[in-house]
């Protein structure tokens, strides 16, 4: 049987994405693109300009794309309390750093002590909706929609509803930069990452076992697979990534805003998931695709900011996208599509045959 | 046969779909005040016959007469099918469970956009009541038990003015009860003067109610029988096509089945039962044998198997693996026995269609070795290319979606799933249904060598020629129940069909 090295076509939208945005920029202000060496307030060097911020704030994003990949592939469907759980998370974090009092001085608590807490804290946040989900049976967006509604409350109790604030210089590190390094530290960790869900799903069954689920439940069970455990575990998975979302993203501001926090982020995770080419519906998946997907949709954030569009205006534009992509991907245009280049190649074969 | 008690007449039906001609020229009659049941089995054609009647599906010749009218009438939808009078009663119950009795009766209907509740609950209080159906009009319809359910959705068809009441699989899902209690609303309907035509797998319920057979058979009409003149064993021997008198033994190339052979029994199951339907079972199959059950469609064969696998849950009994008591009620448990199933509806239970053809041959055998224990591609690969040969699978490569293939080969990419696991106890259920002959003689083949190396297998089949050339003892089931066992001698066509006919 021949091997041979096949270009995955569900990278081709992201790419053609980027490709579409780039040329727009080059058309309307290649400026769009220009990157400076600045010094911050510490007098550090960082690297500044639009596409550093889509590096930093598409990697938020990418992290996100990573859980909800996996989760739209097994159940079918999507959290949308992810936007919620990251303020929960973020609001730990805070708590642990700061202890009783909301101004302290110095760290009660290791940084990394106030992390581990957070993510043990989202996990079971995410085992919550993986329960309703997989054992309950409920669909996705219903079961999430509970935490949607009341994650902002329960991340404002945690800190009695005050707003802790972090003087600490070192805790900005994590949203912000390091000193010596020009690069976001964001980018770096959401490399790390996206290593490790590679190893993962390099050394572990966990691609197989929640693409057959989501392709086919009876066939999975009848296999041994147990498909209730599986959905299951692919929403504890995205509550780690919203652990780490979450320290990003309190990191960045060292306070936090409850209702402002991580806002309508999950409508971008999901729209990177199905920008990457993904089946919102579930089955086959492609990690790469829904990264690179995350990436776009910060790259499209940014030029619409770039050339003044107001913020409340962005979910319109943001809008438009979802429209093209839904109705591009729906089962009916790509028949007709594919009728389309039949007859095309069919004309083709009569004119080279005459 | 008067004429005039004609209330529907189809002449010559004709329907083919994309390389299967599901209907050639069959004619069916239906007169007033009759129970008549459409027997068949699977891909026989009855519930294309009913579609066409109901204008699910468009015939592509014939007629269809109704009483009443002296032209053929066209019917291209269910609605035009309800307004001639004719309707159906589905096997699930297609109702809406969260509206009231009487919502339910008239959903739809009314072609006004105001509706009266008072006058629409009063009527269908004396529907009810006329019919003797336990309910109230403002019950909420799921409050009701199934059979009372099914009762409602028949008023609702009856009160349609219907003259001709379709019944599909009306019992499948009804206890003994529950169906006496259908059956007496049929006979109150037959009395009114309804003609219903009622389909079902349950022997026992065709000779318990129905006037009048008609038989279909790969498409084609086999015949339309008075009840008392066709016994059951000739209602079996006409729905699988074998004539009693010319059945000419098939000679199998196994071994004969020798009850006092002591060989190590591999697998035994005592009292099984689960929650699907059937009855406690007793079973076991020694090494190198090959069995099989046999019985008609729905008669619980596929049940027993999964029960064995612990695919549907087991409520009942013990089994033992090797003389060893073993639990098993998780298909992963099975597997780890050396249990291997290939189930019956290929592609509801087998085939994993978006993923490639690599990917579903090493799936089980994944699952078995682990969550933590991935196989390489590489090795992946090796498995896949050497059961494509082994096999002989037809595929463009082995990245192809399983889903492109054609049934035959994938249904090969199935059995080679299982045959990687290299288990002791194989289960085919239905391997070679829907499948080209090429591929059904390949794969008898292989149960037979493969029983000569020393698996066990188990081999359920609709056709028991295929069965008999293969398996050495056959377990007959009836109604849910297994009715009895066949080796040596016994196993030829004549005494499965009396066994499976049984009664008589």
């Amino acid at each position: 049987m021949k091997k041979k090295f096949t270009f995955n076509k569900q990278l081709l939208i992201p790419l053609a994405a980027i490709l579409l945005l780039t040329v727009f920029n080059l058309i309307a202000d290649p400026s769009f693109f220009a990157i400076k060496l600045d010094q911050n307030s510490a007098g550090d060097p960082v690297l500044s300009g639009n596409l550093i911020t889509i590096l930093d704030y598409g990697s938020e994003l990418a992290i996100l794309a990573i859980g909800m990949t996996l989760v739209t592939a097994a159940t079918g469907g999507q959290d949308i309390s992810v936007g919620a759980t990251i303020a929960i998370a973020g609001s730990v974090i805070l708590r642990v750093l700061c202890g009783t009092d909301s101004r302290p001085e110095t760290l009660q608590a290791p940084v990394i002590v106030a992390f581990l807490v957070a993510c043990v804290v989202s996990m079971v946040f995410g085992a919550f909706n993986g329960v309703l989900v997989a054992h309950f049976k409920i669909q996705p967006m219903v079961a999430t929609l509970i935490l949607f509604t009341a994650g902002r409350s329960i991340a404002a109790w945690i800190n009695n509803n005050e707003l802790p604030v972090i003087s600490e210089p070192s805790f900005a590190y994590y949203g912000n930069f390091i000193p010596g390094i020009p690069v976001p530290t964001p980018f770096f960790i959401a490399i790390i990452c996206m290593i490790i869900t590679a190893l993962v799903l390099r050394f572990t069954t966990l691609g197989l076992y929640t693409q057959s689920v989501g392709i086919n439940e009876n066939s999975s069970k009848l296999n041994g697979i147990n498909p209730v455990f599986v959905k299951f575990i692919t929403f504890v998975i995205l509550g780690l990534c919203v652990a780490v979302c979450g320290l990003i993203k309190v990191s960045r501001i060292s306070t936090i805003n409850y209702s402002v926090i991580a806002k309508d982020i999950e409508m971008d995770a999901i729209l990177a998931v199905a920008l990457g080419g993904n089946a919102l519906s579930g089955g086959k998946f492609n990690m790469t695709a829904s990264i690179l997907g995350a990436y776009v949709i910060q790259y499209l954030t940014t030029t619409l900011y770039k050339f003044q569009v107001q913020s409340t205006a962005l979910p319109a534009y943001k809008a438009v996208v979802v429209i093209i992509l839904v109705v591009a991907s729906a089962p009916v245009v790509r028949e007709w599509v594919a009728g389309v280049w039949k007859k095309r190649k069919a004309k083709h074969q009569v004119k080279e045959a005459n | 046969m008067k004429d005039e008690n004609i209330v529907l007449k189809m002449r010559n039906i004709h329907k083919s779909f994309p390389g299967v001609r599901a209907l050639q020229g069959v004619d069916f009659t239906l007169c007033e005040g009759e129970i008549h049941a459409l027997m068949g089995e699977n891909g026989a054609g009855k519930s294309t016959l009913i579609k066409v009647l109901t204008g699910v599906y468009t015939k592509d010749e014939g007629d269809i007469f109704i009483k009443g009218t002296e032209k053929a009438v066209a019917i291209r939808s269910p609605q035009e099918a309800q307004k001639v009078g004719i309707s159906t009663v589905y096997q699930e119950i297609t109702l809406c469970p969260n509206l009231s009795v009487a919502e339910n009766m008239y959903i739809g209907r009314g072609s006004s956009m105001v509706q009266n509740w008072k006058k629409m609950n009063a009527d269908a209080d004396k529907i009810l009541q006329s019919l003797d159906i336990p309910a109230k009009a403002t019950q909420q319809l799921a409050s009701c038990s199934l059979a009372v359910q099914q009762m409602v959705a028949i008023a609702r068809a009856v009160d349609m003015e219907c003259k001709v009441l379709i019944l599909d699989e009306p019992t499948s899902s009804l206890d003994e009860q529950e169906v006496e209690k259908l059956f007496k609303l049929m006979r109150d309907l037959k009395k009114k003067g309804v003609g219903i035509i009622f389909v079902t797998h349950f022997l026992d319920q065709v000779y318990e109610v129905c006037d009048k057979i008609t038989v279909l058979r790969d498409g084609q009409l086999v015949g339309e029988y008075e009840i008392e003149n066709l016994p059951r064993v000739q209602l079996v021997s006409k729905m699988l096509g074998k004539d009693l008198d010319d059945m000419a033994d098939i000679k199998g190339e196994q071994e004969v089945y020798d009850k006092e052979d002591a060989s190590e029994l591999v697998f035994e199951a005592e009292g099984l039962v689960s929650d699907a339907g059937i009855k406690p079972f007793n079973f076991n199959i020694k090494k190198g044998e090959v069995n099989g059950f046999t019985g008609l469609l729905g008669s619980g064969r596929s049940e027993c198997v999964r029960a064995i696998f612990g695919a549907d849950r087991v409520v009942g009994g013990t089994v033992k693996k090797n003389g060893k008591t073993v639990k098993i009620t998780k298909p992963i448990e099975a597997m780890k026995n050396g249990i291997a199933y290939l189930p019956e509806d290929r592609k509801r239970d087998g085939i994993v269609g978006d993923l490639s053809v690599r990917e579903n041959i090493v799936l089980a055998l994944q699952v078995k070795k682990g969550f933590f224990k991935p196989f390489t591609k590489a090795e992946a690969y090796k498995f896949a290319d050497e059961y494509i040969k082994l096999l002989g699978i037809k595929t463009a490569s082995a990245d192809t979606p399983i889903k492109s293939l054609s049934g035959g080969n994938q249904q090969k990419v199935i059995v080679a799933r299982w045959l990687l696991t290299h288990p002791e106890y194989l289960i085919l259920d239905e391997p070679t249904r829907g499948i080209d002959i090429g591929t059904k003689i390949d794969i008898q083949k292989l149960v037979l060598k493969l029983a000569s190396e020393g698996m066990s297998i188990t081999f359920i089949s609709s056709e028991t020629d295929e069965m008999l050339r293969t398996c050495s003892r056959l377990v007959v089931m009836r109604d849910r129940k297994v009715v009895g066992e066949l080796s040596g001698e016994d196993l030829t066509q004549n005494m499965i069909m009396n066994t499976i006919a049984g009664g008589e």
